[in-house]
């Protein structure tokens, strides 16, 4: 059993609890080990970055000092906020301009470690084709668009994973599960608003927008995130977004987790489906003897 | 927004800003040429008083003030657009945030309510050593007078469950404080400058 050092950071304890759960469930299924670091602390997130960076690295560090004591070699944060801060952590003791500080605050290095999304660790330590022979619940007949988000794959040298333009690993995940990936989604990684769903509600109208509004016109019904802001801007605040642009859209928004859980065939409720703010219901409907093809426009049957 | 004078740019040239940006950033900012490909990709140009490219262009022209004071600094979510597509691989999403310390440290900072946010999820997590999602709102919508702010979302998410109403503490709570009073000390002690007088009345985390 892979033995795997977890940080699920503050969203994973609130608003994106179901994240937490499905993660969890999922990586047990593939015989993963989830270790949760014990007392972990917040990364200090965009704030602690905009105001010092060895503030964010030293917060983010005590986490991974703490999986280092335990005898870890891989953390695996689901959360593409606080893995970046993880990474410039790692970045700031490794450079010799900055180690004594880092390690003065930290209380020891965290050389070694390897750093990966929920996403990478599913893509790399299970892959496509060992999700395909696990699955119990086919998603056959369901179209479901991947969305990726601004920093799952970014900055390139730093994510090393992935294409930082148009990246697959999602798309591949997903067609595992039987269920079709609409081709040439063109907003895989552009911004859905990020934090300033508090600050200014109307970026998040807009750009999140017409993340919802291609996904639609591209035949989707749902669209599968791996970050629990672009999670909660595209699902939580879909209303908001309803009264901003003066449309209508109803696109149940899964955490990738939850949709490789169902087609384990891990019962919805403890996916934590039932916590989506737009029921995703719909996902759980058979559609074995439909091509999900058809139901794009433009796609195969339609064309 | 102050628009700089360019019949006397040279009058408010300040090369040591240059400098400053290129040593906290670790970029190399004379292989800028201006191409836009940073404003094209940046979907938050339509917000922004300064588009980044003009950033960029600024600050090789050593605009100091208007550069620390523009919005486009604080607007800009480090979503790694511009970084990504740079031909020359300046990485400019990094120099915008370069930016947003030094205006903090200059305390001109031009939207004050997006640092009210940033200051109070610092607290929080200064505090309880997580951010407290529930508590962290109430108290950036008073500051930031916007009392109602998401207040729509509320009922549903009593009804999901969603939301906590008891921070969750980190047992070494004390450690993490330590860390943000050991960084503060050294912020302006380092550089063994006089602490600015702030330009907005907001408190320092």
């Amino acid at each position: 059993m892979k033995r795997v050092a977890y940080y699920k950071g503050c969203s994973l304890e609130g608003l994106a609890a179901e994240y937490d759960r499905s993660t969890r469930m999922v990586c047990e299924a593939f015989g993963i080990e989830l270790v949760e670091i014990p007392d972990w602390n917040c990364c200090g997130s965009t704030p602690a970055h905009s105001y010092d960076p060895l503030l964010s690295a030293a917060l983010a560090g005590r986490n991974l000092a703490i999986a280092a004591d335990n005898g870890c070699d891989m953390v695996m944060s689901p959360c593409p906020g606080c893995l970046k801060s993880l990474k410039g952590a790692q970045e700031t003791c490794e450079d010799p301009a900055q180690r004594k500080a880092f390690v003065d605050l930290v209380g020891r290095d965290v050389d070694g470690l390897k750093t990966v999304s929920l996403l990478q660790l599913l893509y790399e330590e299970v892959g496509p084709q060992a999700l395909q022979k696990a699955v119990r619940r086919p998603l056959t007949g369901h179209v479901l668009v991947p969305y990726y988000g601004c920093l799952l794959t970014r900055p390139a040298e730093k994510a090393k994973f992935d294409d930082p333009e148009n990246p697959i690993s999602m798309d591949r995940l997903i067609e595992a599960t039987g269920a079709t990936v609409p081709r040439d989604f063109p907003y895989k990684t552009e911004c859905c608003g990020a934090t300033y769903g508090v600050t200014r509600n109307d970026f998040v109208g807009k750009l999140s927008g017409r993340i919802l509004d291609m996904s639609q016109g591209l035949g989707a019904e749902a669209i599968v995130v791996a970050c629990p802001l672009c999670q909660q801007n595209l699902d939580m605040r879909q209303d908001q977004i309803n009264k901003y642009s003066k449309s209508a859209f109803h696109l149940p928004v899964p955490y990738i987790s939850q949709v490789i859980g169902l087609a384990l065939g891990i019962e919805p409720k403890v996916l934590g489906l039932d916590k989506l703010c737009v029921p995703a219901d719909i996902l759980l409907e058979d559609r074995s003897g439909e091509d999900g093809q058809a139901r794009q426009p433009g796609g195969v049957a339609a064309g | 927004m102050e628009r700089t004078n360019t019949l006397s740019i040279q009058q408010s040239r300040d090369s040591d800003f240059i400098r400053e940006v290129e040593e906290a950033s670790g970029q190399n900012l004379s292989k800028c040429y201006q191409c836009g490909n940073c404003m094209a990709s940046c979907v938050y140009t339509f917000a922004y008083d300064y588009p980044v490219t003009q950033i960029m262009r600024l600050i090789q022209l050593g605009q100091k003030d208007t550069v620390l004071k523009s919005s486009a600094i604080w607007l800009c979510a480090n979503c790694q657009a511009c970084t990504t597509r740079c031909p020359n691989n300046i990485d400019v999403a990094q120099v915008m945030e370069t930016l947003r310390i030094m205006s903090r440290k200059e305390h001109t900072v031009s939207l004050p309510d997006i640092q009210a946010f940033y200051d109070e999820f610092l607290r929080s997590v200064k505090t309880f050593g997580r951010v407290f999602e529930t508590g962290l709102l109430p108290v950036y919508n008073m500051r930031a007078k916007k009392p109602f702010t998401d207040l729509d979302l509320a009922p549903r998410l009593l009804m999901k469950g969603k939301l906590t109403f008891f921070p969750a503490m980190v047992k070494q709570r004390k450690k993490i404080a330590e860390i943000f009073e050991v960084i503060k000390r050294d912020r302006f002690s380092k550089e063994g400058k006089a602490r600015p007088e702030p330009l907005s009345s907001q408190p320092d985390i």
